[in-house]
């Protein structure tokens, strides 16, 4: 059954929010999509019990803390260890052996990292095609207690079995995923060394600052929980991260077209949603 | 032919939502729909957690007519079949986009049904028509009562006529459904539906 209902969230009330966050602690959610901002802070508000709208918008701007723990509660962190098997695949096979034609080093940028899963993938496609010390991995997200998850590399062993294990058959890998794991306390905790070239940064993709030039950035399931005006400025960022005939990976379901720098970009796999930076 | 007191050209968008058994009804709702039937439709349909390519195409083929999944921000365009792609929740944004997301599944499901049509009531208000077919869970219920809560029209298929009716049965228990129609109804409806927007 159903918990008993707050009454629903006017689109005014989050106006207010969004402003009081964005005067007290600067971080900008005024143009997240808004269907899931709004059912994330129904969430928010019904597994805190809080009262209404205004205490929601009072606690937060007195307590730093309870603002973080808000930020962490408010993005979506579900993730999988090699999600859409046929872009890892395509990764594996195409994108990189192209980046490796023309050097022998290249870094790589995961653009809303999440508890880690998919850096994971990364490494272990790196380290089976045996270059996994060519390259440097940055992995970032706005949500500072998702990165501490990430570099516990600890997981829930049936998500483990019963996501990740199968995304890694269809990927075809060359061992099995248990070789990366192993079982303590009903957990499932990965091989550490294999984040020996990876670096978590806490970096928010809402105007944020340029962190380096990437050969690759993966930035996949993240702007779906933003709208098209803030997806566009994200992507002017990535643009500028990128060096010409970079690539770019955002998730199997989402669309540049839209976007006013989108004809810098060509695309090099649409079922995959790859993209080649082609333009400056 | 039963008499339908809602009928009216303010609508602007029909949600559906099936599961276990829906696949035989949906296919044909959309076969019997006119080829220039105005309205977008956007359908949550539970399917096995495998199964993750192909479902549109199916559809499309059966029904003769195109069903696509849409890419997140995609416009809502007039009558225009949509399907949920697996393993996101379909989300109806204000401003006529659709939305993807990967949050948790919500009973037990993602897509879910109830995030459908929950956000398109908040979107389309009174402008919505939900329909919840056969299906052997809860999903859709709450749905259906904020479509109703926010001014919309809520149809679900007679619980009869269902291979599984807990889906309608719940819906009917959680709030107030305007019309309990055979798929035959349905489809009735939508005809007479279309003819006001001649
Ligand atoms: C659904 S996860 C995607 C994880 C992974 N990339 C995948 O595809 O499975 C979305 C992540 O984006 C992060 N995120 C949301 N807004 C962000 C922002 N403004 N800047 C950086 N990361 C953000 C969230 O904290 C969350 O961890």
């Amino acid at each position: 059954m159903e918990n008993i209902e707050k009454p629903e969230i006017e689109i005014a009330q989050l106006r207010r929010l969004i402003e009081m966050i964005k005067k007290r602690y600067d971080y900008d959610f005024s143009n997240y999509a808004m269907s899931s901002f709004r059912r994330r802070v129904q969430r928010f508000i019904e597994l805190f019990r809080i009262e209404s709208m205004e205490e929601l918008i009072r606690k937060l701007e007195l307590d730093k803390q309870f603002f973080k723990t808000f930020l962490s509660e408010i993005t979506v962190n579900v993730t999988e260890m090699f999600r859409d098997p046929t872009f890892w695949v395509e990764l594996r096979d195409e994108i990189i052996p192209s980046i490796l034609m023309n050097k022998k080093e290249f870094r790589v940028w995961h653009a809303g990292c999440s508890s880690g899963e998919e850096v994971f993938s990364m490494a272990i496609l790196l380290d089976e095609m045996g270059i996994l010390d060519q390259v440097e991995i940055v992995a970032t997200d706005i949500d500072y207690s998702i990165l501490d998850k990430a570099q516990q590399a600890t997981y829930n062993l049936r998500n483990m079995e019963e996501v990740n294990k199968k995304n890694y058959q269809r990927f075809m890998g060359k061992r099995t995923l248990e070789a990366y794991y192993k079982v303590e306390d009903g957990k499932a905790v990965m091989d550490k060394t294999l984040l020996r070239n990876v670096q978590f940064v806490e970096h928010n993709l809402v105007n944020g600052e340029k962190i380096g030039v990437f050969d690759l950035i993966l930035c996949r399931n993240v702007m779906i929980y933003f709208n098209q005006t803030l997806q566009n400025e994200v992507l002017k960022l990535f643009h500028a991260s990128l060096p010409r005939y970079g690539y770019l990976a955002i998730g199997s379901k989402e669309s540049l077209i839209w976007c006013e720098y989108a004809n810098k970009f060509i695309i090099v796999n649409n079922n995959e949603k790859i993209y080649k930076k082609i333009r400056d | 032919m039963a008499r339908f007191d809602h009928i009216s050209s303010k609508y602007k968008l029909i949600v559906i939502g099936g599961s276990a058994g829906s696949f035989q009804v949906v296919s044909r709702i959309l076969q019997a729909l006119p080829e220039d039937f105005p309205l977008p439709i956007a359908m949550c349909l539970h399917r096995l957690k495998d199964v993750r390519e192909g479902f549109a195409e199916a559809l499309s083929l059966k029904t003769n007519k195109p069903v696509v999944e849409p890419l997140d921000k995609e416009l809502i365009k007039k009558g225009t079949i949509y399907l949920a792609p697996a393993n996101y929740h379909l989300c109806v944004e204000l401003g006529q986009t659709f939305s993807l997301s990967t949050e948790e599944p919500v009973n037990n499901s993602r897509p879910s049904i109830d995030l459908l049509f929950e956000t398109a009531a908040y979107a389309y208000r009174d402008k919505l028509i939900g329909i919840l077919l056969s299906g052997a869970n809860r999903d859709g219920a709450w749905g259906m009562k904020k479509i109703h809560e926010r001014g919309g029209l809520t149809i679900v298929q007679e619980p009869s006529e269902c291979l599984i009716d807990t889906m309608p049965a719940s819906a009917m228990q959680a709030t107030r459904i305007d019309y309990v129609l055979r798929s035959d109804q349905i489809i009735d409806f939508l005809r007479k539906l279309h003819k006001q927007y001649a």
